[in-house]
């Protein structure tokens, strides 16, 4: 890979012309730096047409878009992650490197690049363009936030810079908007092979660094001042006292919301799934199927679409505090705090998105660059208290704790219990992090760094993509995987079907799983019923209670009392107790591990959190129920 | 990592970046860490010779953030303390590289 040597063959510019016919769409590589405003003109250029997974065997994830033409052409745009160079080191700079390169099978080998840079620090980000161009592909270079270089008295001739970089320029804001034609036009027309003047030695950091000095002279380029408004938040926002105070109630308020603003709709969405059900059930004769979309379907899908408005409002939250810079200021906060741990700041939002779902927080560790630490973040996240383990609390607590004053009016036995098992999920995540990261995850010495972008207005373009993407991902996951373990719960406990009638639950397929594993429960005080209601909780935690509802017959909702009572006949107080120390410290959510596996690209770590929770939580409820009797 | 600089000034002190309080500038001379670790500092505008400016920091001191070519980069102590520098007399606008 040295530079100068390739390109001495391309200096007379040649056309490329596209073999790909009408139909298929032809690959772009969209890459530059972290900070450039990469993601925002891919989204610009491909709006709601995106695609996102992992590409395979690797944590890193590959966003593919259709970027449609005036003409009706469409082309593919790879979205490659953020990276400052091409030496292959880090997993995303191998990824980039080997996707240009053409040596990932599974993705095109891009025609053409679009490599997006910072106009306001076109210095140092062109140092990317030096590895690029060397490529030979037919490229644009796109100097992004072009608002912010003329509101800051900036300014570079692009006809000179296109000169020396033998390429084509193009000045945009993909926030705005403003000259994003071009890159259209670029992707219609027919390419040019870039023809440099000069290319430094890639590997030589100084040398890059002065040809990207030397191109910027020569274009005139005349950097922007620095942005006035970032180092007067920054004075509020990272002020001694008043920084760590405001990020607090940055953290409070998030966590009230997600709370307090998501249940009521929560309740609407149940409503709404509650008299869709209602309706099918009444269009619907009666019988086998009718049971099957009611009890199976709606309820089981149900249960979890419920959680819909919570991860939205999360990813709204998280969003904003992401695309306004102040998510690079709360890690730098946080980051001390979580040192302690082993951890670092990028954990921290993830970890107190873990309250609310463990999902939504395993997908938002992608902010952490480096791979050990995110791992460990991904193993810990669903210790945090989610949502789901709440009613299941609420409905333990409730049956079995006497809601008696224990601090006057501030807290009762019960609220006392609760907060209780949210401090016993947090102590087991940092106990199990200061393990893991003295351990197998023990990280290197590779330093912390963190960039500072300035401060900006998000969007609402962008915030609104975040969450129609957020929302596909969910409701596929429910219309999928969810979908398939209701009907096959809904099987189980209507099997085996005699004289046109269901069995007793007891007699049941379910039920007689039940009690093939009651021996092994029974130590912590379970009975068969229960252990139906562990089984199907795999699939998530909150389905124990619709279950042992089924079960006693009653409706979970509506006869909370019935079913508090109930429970009273299935559990002793030690056995209460252990079921809530598994519910605390059991992975019991089928959602989870299907994003750990796809988010850390194996079965590996699903399977190792899986075995290691599990035991875990045998292990409490084990000695709650010995203790407690 | 090393670079031979002049420093004819006799009022430069060796130092490293922790030693630089909020507003101070600094000139680069040296990066002490591994090779890799090294690029990527250098990759984010840490070059032996470019001026970095002490900025804001994490309650406590740690970790912060410099000013370093066009950028604002946060180090925690116990990698700027890798870096040494040697302090100009004066403070010194930070003059955006090109």
């Amino acid at each position: 890979m040295s530079g100068c040597s390739d390109c001495s063959s391309c200096n007379s510019a040649t056309v490329v012309e596209f073999p790909g016919s009408r139909t298929a769409p032809k690959a772009v590589a969209v890459i530059g730096p972290p900070n450039s405003g990469k993601t925002t003109l891919f989204n610009r250029l491909t709006g709601l047409h995106q695609k996102v997974a992992n590409f395979p065997g690797v944590t890193v994830e590959q966003h593919t878009g259709i970027a449609a033409l005036p003409d009706g052409r469409t082309i593919q745009l790879i979205d490659l992650p953020g990276v400052y160079s091409l030496s292959p080191r880090s997993e995303d700079e191998q990824v980039a490197h080997d996707v240009l390169t053409g040596r990932r099978t599974d993705t095109p080998k891009p025609e053409a690049v679009l490599l997006v840079l910072d106009s306001t620090n076109m210095g140092r980000h062109l140092m990317l363009a030096a590895p690029i161009l060397a490529l030979g592909l037919p490229t644009l270079v796109i100097l992004n936030m072009a608002d912010d270089l003329r509101n800051r008295g900036g300014r570079v001739d692009l006809e000179k810079l296109s000169a020396e970089l033998g390429a084509p320029v193009a000045l945009v804001s993909a926030r705005r908007g403003q000259g994003v034609e071009q890159v259209f036009d670029f992707l219609a027309g027919a390419m040019l092979k870039p023809a440099p003047k000069e290319l430094p030695i890639l590997q030589d950091v100084p040398k890059c660094r002065q040809w990207a000095g030397h191109v910027g002279t020569q274009a005139s380029y005349r950097a922007p001042t620095p942005p006035k408004w970032t180092r007067r938040l920054d004075a509020v926002f990272l002020h001694p006292v008043g920084g760590p105070l405001l990020f607090l109630a940055v953290v409070i308020a998030i966590f009230q919301t997600i709370f307090t603003v998501a249940a009521p709709s929560q309740t609407a969405v149940d409503w709404l799934i509650e008299h869709s059900g209602k309706w099918v059930a009444s269009v619907l004769p009666a019988g086998l199927f009718k049971s099957l979309l009611i009890d199976g379907v709606w309820k089981g899908v149900g249960s979890v679409i419920v959680f819909l408005p919570q991860i939205l409002l999360l990813f709204l939250f998280i969003g904003i505090l992401e695309d306004s810079g102040y998510l690079a200021r709360a890690a730098l906060i946080a980051d001390r705090t979580m040192a302690k741990v082993g951890l670092q700041g990028k954990s921290f939002i993830p970890l107190l998105s873990a309250y609310a779902c463990a999902v939504p927080a395993i997908m938002s560790t992608r902010t952490i660059e480096n791979k050990r630490d995110r791992i460990a973040t991904i193993l810990i996240a669903p210790f945090m208290t989610c949502s789901a383990r709440f009613p299941v609390y609420l409905l333990v607590i409730a049956a079995f704790i006497p809601n008696r004053p224990l601090l006057g009016h501030f807290l009762s036995i019960g609220a006392a219990a609760m907060l209780g098992l949210y401090v016993l999920g947090f102590v087991v995540a940092v106990l199990t992090a200061r393990v893991l990261k003295s351990s197998i995850l023990k990280s290197g010495r590779t330093p912390f760094l963190l960039e500072m972008p300035s401060y900006r207005w998000p969007t609402l373009a962008s915030l609104g993509l975040r969450l129609f993407d957020r929302a596909k991902v969910f409701l596929v996951r429910a219309g999928t995987i969810i979908l398939l373990v209701s009907v096959l719960l809904w099987g189980a406990l209507n099997l085996p079907y005699t004289n046109g009638h269901p069995p007793e639950i007891a007699n049941s397929l379910a039920g007689t799983i039940g009690r093939t594993i009651e021996p092994v429960i029974r130590p912590l005080g379970f009975n068969w019923k229960i252990g139906i209601g562990l089984l199907t909780a795999v699939f998530s935690r909150e389905t124990i209670i619709a279950t042992l509802g089924t079960i006693y017959g009653m409706d979970p909702e509506a006869n909370k009392e019935g079913l508090q009572a109930a429970l009273h006949h299935d559990l002793s107080l030690g056995g209460a107790f252990a079921l809530l120390v598994f519910f605390a410290f059991a992975m019991q959510c089928i959602s989870t591990i299907a994003v750990v596996r796809r988010e850390t690209g194996g079965w590996k770590w699903p399977v190792l959190q899986f075995s290691y929770m599990t035991v875990l939580a045998y292990a409490g409820a084990f000695a709650a129920y010995h203790l407690i009797r | 990592m090393q670079l031979s600089v002049n420093c004819d000034l006799p009022e430069t002190l060796p130092a490293s970046l922790v030693d630089l309080r909020h507003g101070d500038a600094a000139i680069l001379d040296g990066i002490d860490l591994p090779m890799e670790d090294a690029r990527r500092l250098m990759e984010l505008g840490f070059l032996p010779g470019t001026q970095i400016t002490a900025g804001r920091s994490a309650p406590g001191g740690d970790p912060q953030v410099f000013q370093v070519d066009g950028s604002e980069i946060a180090l925690r102590r116990e990698t700027a303390r890798r870096l040494t520098v040697h302090r100009k007399k004066t403070k010194v606008e930070a003059k955006p590289r090109v």
